[in-house]
């Protein structure tokens, strides 16, 4: 038995660490690995009628990773274009909105962690009611506020500030501020935590010494911060990935999320391997671009879960 | 090296709401001096170092740094260097980086910083520890980088806030004396925070005693210790004996004090006092305990006191007395010890001697906590 295992059962006790050990192993291994690897085994298969499975024609195929990049045998292009195009859009905009998520959140939680005063409980207070209510009648409320009959454009062109309405929708505005808002706080909260941790000395001390504000923030906060940083971009980007609620009720029509594909072939097209294999390919790049963005700002695996 | 830049307080109060930090202090501090501020901890003397830094508008009143006027003037615009209590390093960057970063917000080249650098740490006996994380030093080597630190800013004062209040003892007492080189040899003026009335008495030019956000007394260590203003003075700075009593009588530069226990004692009116107190005051007699000497059982007279003996305890250098005092306290003598047979007195009343001049009378007053 490893040592770290050794001790852990020394402070618990053998009857309350087996509990422990086994709540812990049974909710990463029963409910995220096990099915994980089973949509994996999906997505090698081809898709057969119930009374096929096992049977001769049930064996692992590529075929369902072909078409993603060729799209349907014979088809007429070359390349699964719409597909692809919807792939690669989905993961700019999801590192868009992650981006713009940052900015917008940054400032909020500094301001929230390096404050002192009654408002700031009110003020986090507001920040968190929102999340009571649930995440669709947020999108839609979202809907009503930039539709094109909506609160926003009858504001604008009541002020004189647009002839005609501007369609939020379609330009994806509405997508992006819907993906936006529904993630707020899981930017601003990893950020507020280890900002608040911060020694006020520190920003003093580098004012003390004629830094500027930019300065300050640029070299001793955001070094500072950077776990919760990268913690926070992390959540965003896969949850904005995979989000599909707020795509499907603030998308335009011709603009596809790559997850809104995905519930197509498992719930339209009845295609499970088809839809496991566009699962796996979003859920695999997302983890490696995820990784190759924490090698390029040096972040360790560690610091995330700090 | 230069004269060095003075500081100024003129007519300061600083308020926070209802509560007075500061009352109306005026302190001059002379360019080049090691200046303390000593007090006990929420008399308002870190306040005075955030005003003079500029992290703090005074509600009243001016800091003058130089003679010019430091109102609207923000922390990274003043001439003044800031060391924390808890230093304040920054501890994602190398040492170098943190002594040069006043260097880098000017944007001096990585050359230059890291050549100055390496200078600083060469005058603070810290050679080739640039690349070193804060992390990697111990307590007395980071205390060396946070005044490198400070130093590399090049500013004309430079201020600490009880800068080696978390060293132990040891070390406390060591950095004591490096820091006073540093400063004669820098020649600039450094304004030094402390509750600590050994690190003030020994490091200082010049001292001003705080209490309760007002300034009881400026002046140099010795007139401090021996020459008290207030009866707080007299009993922060060292161990002090109090009499309590009445002013029977003022001749010259010297009262008579009617004591509540030791019958009339003749001492020393303490200068800022002289003319002042009268006859029929209430007064505060204070005598060092090192300033008794045995007497002769039962003498009496206007410089003897007798009282029973407490307890007893041998320290190395001196011998302790503890008599039953005033008020619960007791009365403490220290005879030092010359190799002199010393016989135990513990129950028995005995007799004290002091010479008029070591003890000094003051106004009745608010006396420090123990």
């Amino acid at each position: 038995m490893p040592s770290f295992l050794k001790e852990f059962f020394k402070r618990n006790g053998v009857g309350m660490g087996s509990v422990m050990l086994g709540l812990v192993l049974f909710w990463t291994i029963g409910l995220i690995i096990l099915p994980q690897l089973s949509m994996l085994d999906f997505s090698f298969r081809p898709n057969l009628p119930p009374p096929e499975i096992g049977g001769p024609k049930d064996v692992y195929t590529l075929e369902n990773y072909k078409y993603l990049i060729y799209g349907p045998e014979g088809g007429s292009q070359d390349y699964n274009a719409v597909d692809l195009r919807v792939f690669f859009r989905t993961l700019v905009a999801a590192v868009c909105v992650t981006v713009f998520n940052l900015i917008l959140c940054y400032p909020i939680a500094y301001y929230l962690a390096q404050t002192k005063g009654n408002h700031i409980r009110i003020f986090a207070l507001m920040l968190i009611i929102p999340y009571w209510i649930n995440e669709i009648l947020r999108a839609f409320a979202l809907r009503i506020i930039f539709g094109e009959t909506g609160v926003l454009n009858n504001l604008l062109v009541g002020m004189g500030l647009f002839d005609t309405p501007f369609d939020f929708i379609r330009n994806d505005i509405a997508l992006y501020a819907g993906l936006g808002y529904a993630y707020i706080l899981l930017m601003i909260f990893p950020i507020y935590n280890v900002i608040e941790s911060l020694d006020r000395n520190q920003i003093e001390a580098a004012r003390d010494m004629g830094a500027s504000w930019p300065m300050i923030h640029r070299r001793v906060v955001i070094p500072y911060a950077k776990p919760g940083i990268s913690s926070g971009c992390t959540m965003v980007f896969m949850l904005s990935a995979g989000a599909l609620a707020a795509p499907q009720i603030l998308g335009g029509p011709s603009s596809l999320w790559f997850t809104q594909l995905i519930y197509q072939q498992f719930n339209d097209n009845s295609d499970w391997p088809q839809g496991a294999a566009y699962a796996v390919v979003l859920l695999v790049t997302c983890i490696l671009l995820v990784l190759a963005i924490m090698r390029l700002f040096k972040v360790n695996m560690g610091d995330i879960g700090k | 090296m230069s004269a060095g830049v003075g500081v100024d307080l003129e007519n300061l109060w600083i308020r926070f709401g209802d509560f007075v930090a500061v009352r109306d202090a005026n302190v001059k501090i002379n360019g080049g001096d090691f200046f303390s501020f000593l007090g006990p901890s929420g008399c308002g003397k870190t306040t005075i170092l955030r005003a003079v830094s500029g992290f703090l508008e005074p509600s009243e009143g001016n800091v003058l740094i130089g003679g010019n006027n430091m109102r609207g003037i923000g922390p990274n615009k003043r001439p003044t260097a800031l060391i924390f209590q808890n230093l304040a390093l920054f501890p994602l960057m190398k040492i170098w980086e943190n002594i040069t970063f006043s260097m880098e917000i000017k944007g001096a080249s990585a050359k230059e910083r890291r050549k100055r650098a390496d200078e600083l740490l060469d005058m603070i006996a810290l050679p080739g520890q640039g690349d070193k994380l804060p992390s990697e030093l111990s307590g007395g080597q980071r205390q060396r980088v946070a005044i490198a630190r400070a130093l590399c800013a090049e500013p004309d004062v430079l201020l600490l806030d009880e800068p080696l209040s978390a060293l132990d003892l040891k070390l406390r007492q060591h950095m004591r004396t490096e820091l006073r080189e540093i400063q004669q040899r820098v020649g600039i003026t450094f304004i030094y925070i402390t509750h600590d009335q050994g690190e003030a008495l020994t490091m200082s030019d010049n001292i001003a005693v705080m209490k309760a956000g007002v300034i009881d007394q400026i002046a140099d260590g010795k007139t401090i210790y021996n020459d008290p203003a207030t009866a707080f003075a007299a009993s922060f700075v060292g161990e002090n004996n109090v009499f309590r009593g009445k002013v029977q009588q003022v001749m010259g530069d010297e009262a008579m004090i009617r004591t509540n226990r030791s019958g009339d004692l003749v001492a020393r009116i303490s200068s800022a006092n002289r003319g002042k107190l009268k006859v029929g005051d209430d007064a505060m007699m204070f005598i060092r305990p090192e300033a008794f000497s045995l007497a002769p059982q039962g003498a009496t007279g206007d410089h003897f006191v007798t009282a029973k003996v407490n307890h007893e305890e041998f320290e190395g250098n001196v011998f302790n007395i503890f008599m039953e005092g005033e008020g619960g306290k007791e009365l403490k003598v220290s005879i030092p010890n010359l190799g002199q047979s010393f016989e135990d007195h513990t129950g028995q009343n005995i007799t004290l001697e002091y010479e008029t001049q070591n003890a000094v009378v003051v106004p009745a007053g608010e006396l420090a906590a123990e």
